[in-house]
């Protein structure tokens, strides 16, 4: 067993500069990995290209980051609910790339499995395809589109063991698992971080060998953004 | 009458089919799912990650771990599934979802779709409609006919920025039914009370009539 495990959050973000590019997992602000992103904000890492499905909202995810103007380009699909992000992407502080949702996974799987390129039907005719090469397949066009190239991965799952193993659950799951190996330096944070042997393998959903560090999170908030119930009938 | 946003839902709803796999997009879409026919299985997917998606939870039973694509907890029916989404979004390229029902700013006549972005004014992003409008091989828009100031938002051409072309084929409105055809809109059915005429003048594209034009039942 390699064990990828570190004591805490500190140890993980080891190496992190101002000016990198990150990956971030989580759909909103379910599955985020929370630690990571306070310990960005602790250290003032700053001129951060971030590349996550959403920015957070004014006050807890991305949006923390954003408040301190650690942000200088944000790579998304939606960006909605976030007061202070309109504000800097209409004053043009922040450098906004506003891509399809599915072209955003598929980029990060891309660079997960070392394909630097993709055609996908999705943005064709339509201004996100300005600029990119365009191909007719089957009777359909296409866009072509890159792998990313990140520095670091920072990723949230449910349970992972010291080899780096991970289990998500529910929606939490997201864009996490599609990220792991993504960048250069893959950092897993987990509610519970258990031995090696407490994780049958028939149960594993990410290999070790895509997790560089794994530590086990701390206070997790896991706010809720659009709290919705039904009435009992 | 014009429909309300319910209505629109309720409409959209008789278009489901036993077995269908079906995403709903954020707004009137969402709606569609209080109206599925008590005789037919269909299974709900939001994009984030959720297939086999149940109603809302009841009070006390949130759980920040399961939500919709709109941020919304959620519950799971039997059956239910879990995944990345990169598979979701296999489902949706790869065409195993089987109808798609989403809103929008403007439709032209071409069936070219704009709901993402008002330059200068709001941008709140595509999420995964441009994925979904370049693959679905069946999509309904659900929107109101006109905007806030009355100007028709069933147009010649599309004046906002491309969501995608060419992919729109049905249109339920609080007026009418309109399907897309190589000539621009056809008026399939009206809203209860609602005239031909009222709809002509709401549509700024071309509008031919359909052969038979009926009344919407409920």
């Amino acid at each position: 067993m390699i064990n990828k495990s570190v004591p805490n959050v500190s140890e993980a973000l080891e190496g992190i500069q101002n000016n990198m590019t990150l990956l971030l997992g989580g759909f909103g602000l379910c599955g985020i990995p929370e630690n990571a992103i306070a310990e960005l904000v602790r250290l003032k890492i700053t001129n951060l290209c971030c590349i996550s499905n959403n920015a957070g909202v004014d006050d807890f995810g991305l949006g923390l980051l954003l408040q301190q103007k650690q942000i200088k380009k944000m790579i998304a699909s939606y960006v909605g609910e976030n007061e202070e992000f309109e504000r800097q992407m209409l004053s043009g502080e922040l450098d906004v790339e506003l891509i399809p949702q599915g072209t955003l996974a598929e980029r990060a799987r891309a660079a997960q499995a070392g394909i630097p390129a993709f055609f996908t039907p999705a943005g064709f005719g339509t201004e996100i395809a300005q600029g990119k090469e365009v191909r007719e397949f089957n009777g359909k066009m296409h866009v072509l589109e890159n792998a990313f190239k990140a520095d670091f991965g920072f990723i949230k799952a449910w349970k992972g063991d010291e080899a780096g193993n991970l289990i998500f659950k529910g929606s939490a799951r997201n864009f996490n698992p599609i990220m792991c190996g993504a960048a250069k330096i893959t950092v897993a944070e987990v509610e519970e971080l258990v031995a090696v042997g407490n994780i049958d393998p028939n149960e594993v959903q990410v290999p070790g060998i895509f997790v560089q560090r794994i530590f086990e999170g701390t206070n997790y908030e896991k706010r809720i953004e659009q709290p919705t119930v039904r009435h009992k009938t | 009458m014009p429909l309300d946003k319910n209505r629109i839902a309720q409409r959209i709803a008789q278009e489901l089919k036993n077995g269908y796999f079906v995403n709903l997009g954020i707004g009137i879409p969402t709606l569609v799912a209080n109206y599925i026919p008590k005789d037919i299985n269909v299974e709900f997917q939001s994009e984030n990650g959720v297939l086999g998606m149940g109603p809302f939870p009841l009070e006390g039973e949130e759980d920040a771990d399961l939500i919709n694509a709109g941020k919304q907890t959620i519950t799971t029916l039997l059956g239910a599934s879990f995944f990345d989404s990169s598979i979701s979004f296999a489902m949706i390229r790869g065409k195993h979802i089987d109808l798609t029902v989403l809103g929008a700013m403007e439709v032209s006549q071409t069936g070219d779709i704009a709901n993402w972005k008002i330059p200068g004014k709001m941008v709140k992003g595509m999420g995964g409609a441009m994925d979904l409008v370049a693959s679905a091989e069946n999509i309904i828009v659900a929107m109101m006919h006109t905007n806030r100031k009355g100007i028709s938002k069933l147009l010649k051409k599309c004046t906002l920025p491309l969501t995608g072309v060419n992919c729109v084929k049905k249109i339920v409105t609080e007026l009418a039914v309109l399907d897309i055809g190589p000539n621009g809109f056809i008026l399939r059915e009206t809203a209860p009370g609602v005239s031909i005429e009222e709809i002509i003048q709401a549509t700024e594209g071309d509008l031919t009539l359909g052969e038979e034009i009926r009344e919407m039942s409920f």
